[in-house]
């Protein structure tokens, strides 16, 4: 599932940005140290395969509903860690341009969920330790469907973590996981069962093929552990960075510590960067008042009685203002088409 | 038609527009770039429940829509067919945040249905901010453009492949999935041993014609450098058109402008 522009802060959009960002770096460097001009071609048609193949549906068996390939363990096991990255992060690329599957923020994010931990962690640490050079097919489709299984998992939660730390939307930690888990647990196993026959079959048909992926294509040995150290260090830092910036503002993470902590506000020092910051943002700010509610609104009593809850809560908006918006969003809407409109005019008149 | 055959026409459909003449096109790619990433930045980083202050924003998509001559139908029908997962997620917003807001006439509204309108906004502005850049600029001029701002050369290589390889093997998949349908009228999609055995048969077709094409290439003289005739130059007009466009943005990021138009048509017609 493509996480959303509409879903995620600009924080949590950069540094994930950051972080895919790093590793694409990372696997274009290893792909050329390792010299195999051949394999980046290879990679073109094997990522336009994958888009391709997923076009097509098929009838999931037992239900009755359809599904379509995911395709992202079989460039992996294809092409090796470094180069399925590579692929998967492109056909990424591709659906989020043509068909707005995600979006140009949430590409990161999208990488990290899918490539990332298919590539770098489900691939070497379940697939290579299950299968090895002449394994029988039942270790190689259990390897695969657990892998799979895994990866898919894994890219679920980080989806539940990123909407969490974004802010966006209600949905409780916990419900959350109980929605997406389950649901990716079984999309997770109809993509092992497609893997492992796709690679069964390609084994049969074309054996050389995934010969090739494990043995003359170099760099399928990551020292995975150093990677996966050095990545998440620079997450911490960029996303350490990024949020003491986001946090001038009334942001996503702010919003989840104060669900996690139960605290309506952080007790800040009295002085420091803080304060000085916050002065800043009073006398540069137009726009902390304007929305319809402050994040800051300060809790609810439940004692008072409701009318005059109603004329007090700071948290209510005057209905005045109310429609002020309601007629001034129609206006600017209005406008802007009007703009457009006249270009369009003044284009035939001209032609 | 089957979705299959709409999705390829689609994609066709978004290649072709990109390659108009217009006075948007001509911009060079890393300046359209910028200034969407900075659009969709901008209308990512409101807060939760913003509303009014989201509705300035649809001046830039629908200006550069115009400008640019882009079919406002088909990008309309693009959105609404994209994967709805935001909206999947945001509809639980009325549902647990409950608590009223603010009044229209006899409604009281809750923040939850504000919330859920915030990202249906949301999504509308930044997928539609994707399409039309894909759609002013196209794929190639992306992959110039990334090249120019330092990507690996491998990944952009690559990228480049896929997409000149997509359209060709969306053709070979379209044949074989019409040919199923053509033998097999009851049964909408196929079985998963036959779907396995379709995907296994596009895969030997792919390496055999990917060879092929290599081949030919290397005989031609490629040595995994791909030139263009058409050089990018970033000219006074691209910086004016960055500038410009980020300025817009700035002003109607940090205020809000629908809000205070309406303020000012009250006050007005008192």
């Amino acid at each position: 599932m493509h996480m959303a522009d509409a879903l995620i802060s600009p924080t949590v959009g950069a540094t994930f940005a950051a972080v895919s960002g790093a590793a694409v770096i990372y696997s274009a460097r290893k792909l050329k140290e390792s010299a195999n001009e051949k394999i980046v071609p290879l990679m073109g048609v094997m990522g336009a395969f994958v888009f391709a193949a997923q076009m097509i549906n098929f009838t999931i068996p037992g239900t009755g509903s359809s599904g379509h390939l995911g395709g992202g363990m079989i460039l992996a096991i294809l092409l090796g860690p470094h180069g399925g990255f590579l692929t998967l992060a492109s056909v990424l690329i591709v659906q989020a341009l043509f068909f707005g599957d995600g979006g140009l923020l949430a590409l990161g994010c999208n990488i990290f969920n899918m490539a990332f931990w298919t590539c770098f962690v489900a691939y070497p640490l379940i697939y290579r330790n299950i299968v090895r050079q002449g394994s029988r097919p039942a270790a190689m489709t259990l390897g695969i469907i657990g892998a799979v299984l895994v990866a898919i998992q894994l890219g679920a939660f980080s989806v539940v973590i990123q909407t969490l730390l974004s802010g966006r939307s209600d949905l409780p930690f916990l419900s959350f996981v109980l929605l997406m888990q389950p649901i990716h647990l079984a999309i997770g196993l109809v993509e092992g069962l497609v893997t492992a026959a796709f690679i069964a079959f390609v084994k049969k048909v074309r054996p050389e093929i995934l010969e090739a992926g494990t043995t003359s294509i170099p760099g399928t040995q990551v020292p995975i552990r150093k990677a996966l150290v050095g990545l998440s260090i620079f997450a911490l830092v960029t996303g350490g960075i990024l949020s003491w910036f986001a946090s001038r503002h009334p942001d996503g993470l702010e919003w989840s510590i104060k669900k996690i902590t139960g605290a309506t506000e952080i007790s800040e020092p009295i002085d420091g960067v803080i304060p000085m910051l916050g002065s800043i943002q009073k006398k540069t700010a137009l726009f902390p008042d304007y929305e319809f509610k402050d994040t800051k609104a300060p809790p609810k009593e439940e004692n008072q009685i409701e009318q005059t809850q109603i004329d007090q809560n700071a948290s209510m908006i005057s209905p005045g203002t109310t429609v002020a918006g309601v007629v001034g969003s129609l206006m600017t809407l209005v406008l802007a088409c009007f703009i457009g409109f006249a270009i369009k005019r003044r284009k035939r008149r001209a032609s | 038609m089957t979705a299959f055959d709409s999705t390829f026409l689609d994609l066709g459909r978004l290649d072709s527009l990109s390659y108009n003449n217009t006075i948007i096109h001509r911009i060079d790619p890393r300046a359209k770039l910028i200034v969407t990433v900075v659009f969709i930045m901008a209308v990512v980083s409101f807060p939760k429940y913003a509303l009014t202050g989201l509705i300035p924003f649809f001046t830039f998509p629908i200006l550069i829509a115009y400008l640019a001559e882009l079919p406002i139908g088909f990008l309309f029908r693009k959105l609404v067919i994209v994967s709805p997962f935001a909206l999947f997620i945001g509809i639980f917003n009325p549902f647990l945040d409950r608590e009223v807001i603010t009044r229209l006439g006899f409604m009281n509204i809750t923040g939850g249905w504000i919330s859920f309108a915030s990202v249906i906004l949301r999504f509308i502005l930044t997928v539609s901010a994707a399409l039309i850049l894909i759609a002013t600029t196209s794929f190639p001029g992306i992959c110039n453009a990334l090249d120019r701002l330092k990507v690996p050369r491998i990944f952009v290589i690559q990228l480049m492949f896929l997409y000149r390889f997509i359209f060709v093997l969306t053709e070979e998949a379209l044949r074989m999935v019409r040919a199923r349908r053509i033998r097999a009228v009851d049964q909408k999609h196929p079985s998963f041993k036959l779907f396995v055995q379709m995907l296994g048969l596009l895969f030997i077709r792919t390496l055999d014609r990917a060879e092929r094409i290599y081949l030919a290439m290397q005989s031609r003289g490629f040595d995994g450098e791909v030139r263009t005739l058409k050089k990018l130059s970033f000219t006074f007009g691209d910086l004016a058109f960055v500038c410009l466009f980020l300025l817009l943005f700035a002003i109607l990021r940090l205020t809000n402008s629908s809000q205070l138009l309406g303020n000012l048509l009250l006050k007005a017609f008192q």
